[in-house]
């Protein structure tokens, strides 16, 4: 059982660094949509300190969007996710490894990119420790409520608009308590019960966003 | 106690709707250890509604599927563990290597069979290391079957397996098809050509479509 989870996660990732071309998409973009701010707002610092935080997590939650198609959709098409579902792994146990391997993908580069990128939006020095401890903490989060979504517009036309329309709504809450603790720490506030609180979205989202997913992909064989 | 020793694959008065149509009603069938189930019928008759029904790919609305006499409801992880299902579609990544391809679905199934000599099987050992994308139709079907050799499980349901296929690899199949039921091996297959397997029984799906009744 382990030892298939461990095919498919290693098989993902195989996939997608071979085609390392998504992975710098994401990447790009989400490092194209943070500098359009200074652009777009102007370039004086203290504005774009302020609104630092929930610019990169904003972006960051675009640029994840962007890659979920590909975490259900290709398997979908050619005949594997039909095959999987009929593996011995239970469909939720085939999910948790797709997603991690999304966030490995995703997750971790954006991870790396944020930092650079709040520099450019002249965040406040503080910040940057919690910064990465919310990227941490909630990219897992969005590769998992994502998962969902991916799942939900298997079949459907149209599904890169349509998946947008079910998953921004459902980050809004990694949103606020990330920029909440970014805030916070700026601020020299405690930034533990942010912390807390995105720590608690994981672990809600770890067991139950496999569980959801995997039902929509039952419906979506049929 | 029922005898239920012998293991057999059958169904009992299944029911499929697919969209608003029904496709067939009341269809019953029985293959036992070692026998082979041959679907027939044109286009749209059911054929592969009745296989992905088979493989639990699709719910029957009525009937049962029985596994040894057990039915397959009670215990759905078990069947699916010990069928191989070959749709239309490859499953065939195009990025990976035609081993690599192979080894993973060997690996989730928990194969024990040899990679190499599923490969070998089915003509494939020179092109090991060679991208899938690179591949023809034919060899593309020809990685996908090898995927039933490289883990074993009793039950097989094949969806036009030949489709495709030169007819060297036909011949391949047919062969492979005799070994496994002779081991006591289940076939479950569709096709619209004469496979020359003998001793096979033939399922004429058409004699189950609803009556047209206006």
């Amino acid at each position: 059982m382990i030892g298939a989870f461990r095919h498919i996660l290693a098989r993902d990732l195989r996939i997608s660094l071979r085609q390392g071309s998504d992975i710098v998409v994401v990447v790009m973009f989400f490092v194209i949509t943070v500098a359009l701010f200074p652009f777009g707002v102007g370039p004086e610092g203290n504005i774009l300190a302020r609104i630092a935080a929930g610019v990169v997590w904003v972006c960051a939650m675009l640029a994840t969007l962007l890659s979920l198609d590909r975490m259900f959709l290709s398997d979908y098409d050619d005949g594997s996710l039909e095959l999987l579902a009929l593996s011995a792994l239970p469909l939720e146990a085939i999910v948790l490894a797709k997603a991690t391997a999304h966030w490995l993908v995703t997750g971790l580069p954006l991870i790396a990119a944020a930092p650079v990128l709040a520099m450019l939006l002249n965040m406040a020095a503080e910040s940057y420790v919690t910064l990465f401890a919310v990227m941490l903490l909630g990219t897992p989060t969005l590769s998992l409520i994502g998962a969902i979504g991916a799942s939900l517009t298997l079949g459907a036309r149209r599904a890169g608009v349509l998946v947008s329309v079910l998953v921004l709504p459902l980050y809004i809450p990694v949103l606020i308590f990330a920029v909440g603790a970014i805030d916070a720490a700026a601020m020299s506030l405690p930034v533990r019960p942010h912390l807390l609180f995105l720590g608690a979205m994981l672990a809600g989202a770890l067991p139950l966003a496999p569980l959801a997913s995997a039902a929509a992909i039952r419906q979506a064989l049929t | 106690m029922p005898n239920t020793a012998a293991p057999s694959f059958s169904g009992e008065n299944l029911l499929c709707i697919r969209g608003e149509r029904t496709v067939f009603a009341g269809l019953s069938f029985a293959v036992p250890a070692g026998g082979a189930l041959i679907l027939r019928g044109p286009n749209g008759s059911g054929k592969s509604s009745l296989l992905r029904l088979m493989a639990g790919l699709l719910q029957p609305i009525d009937g049962a599927l029985l596994r040894d006499g057990i039915p397959v409801r009670d215990d759905p992880e078990g069947h699916r563990s010990s069928l191989h299902y070959v749709g239309h579609k490859d499953a065939i990544k195009p990025v990976l290597t035609v081993a690599e391809n192979l080894a993973f679905w060997s690996g989730v199934n928990g194969g024990t069979g040899s990679v190499d000599t599923a490969l070998e099987t089915f003509g494939l050992a020179a092109l090991v290391d060679t991208a899938a994308r690179l591949l023809s139709a034919g060899q593309q079907r020809r990685l996908n079957l090898a995927r039933i050799i490289a883990s074993p499980a009793p039950l097989w349901l094949l969806d036009e397996p030949t489709i495709a296929l030169d007819s060297a690899s036909v011949s391949v199949m047919v062969d492979l098809i005799a070994a496994h039921r002779a081991t006591g091996g289940i076939v479950v297959l569709s096709t619209h050509i004469d496979l020359g397997i003998h001793d096979a029984v033939a399922l004429d799906l058409d004699r189950f479509a609803p009556e047209v009744s206006l």
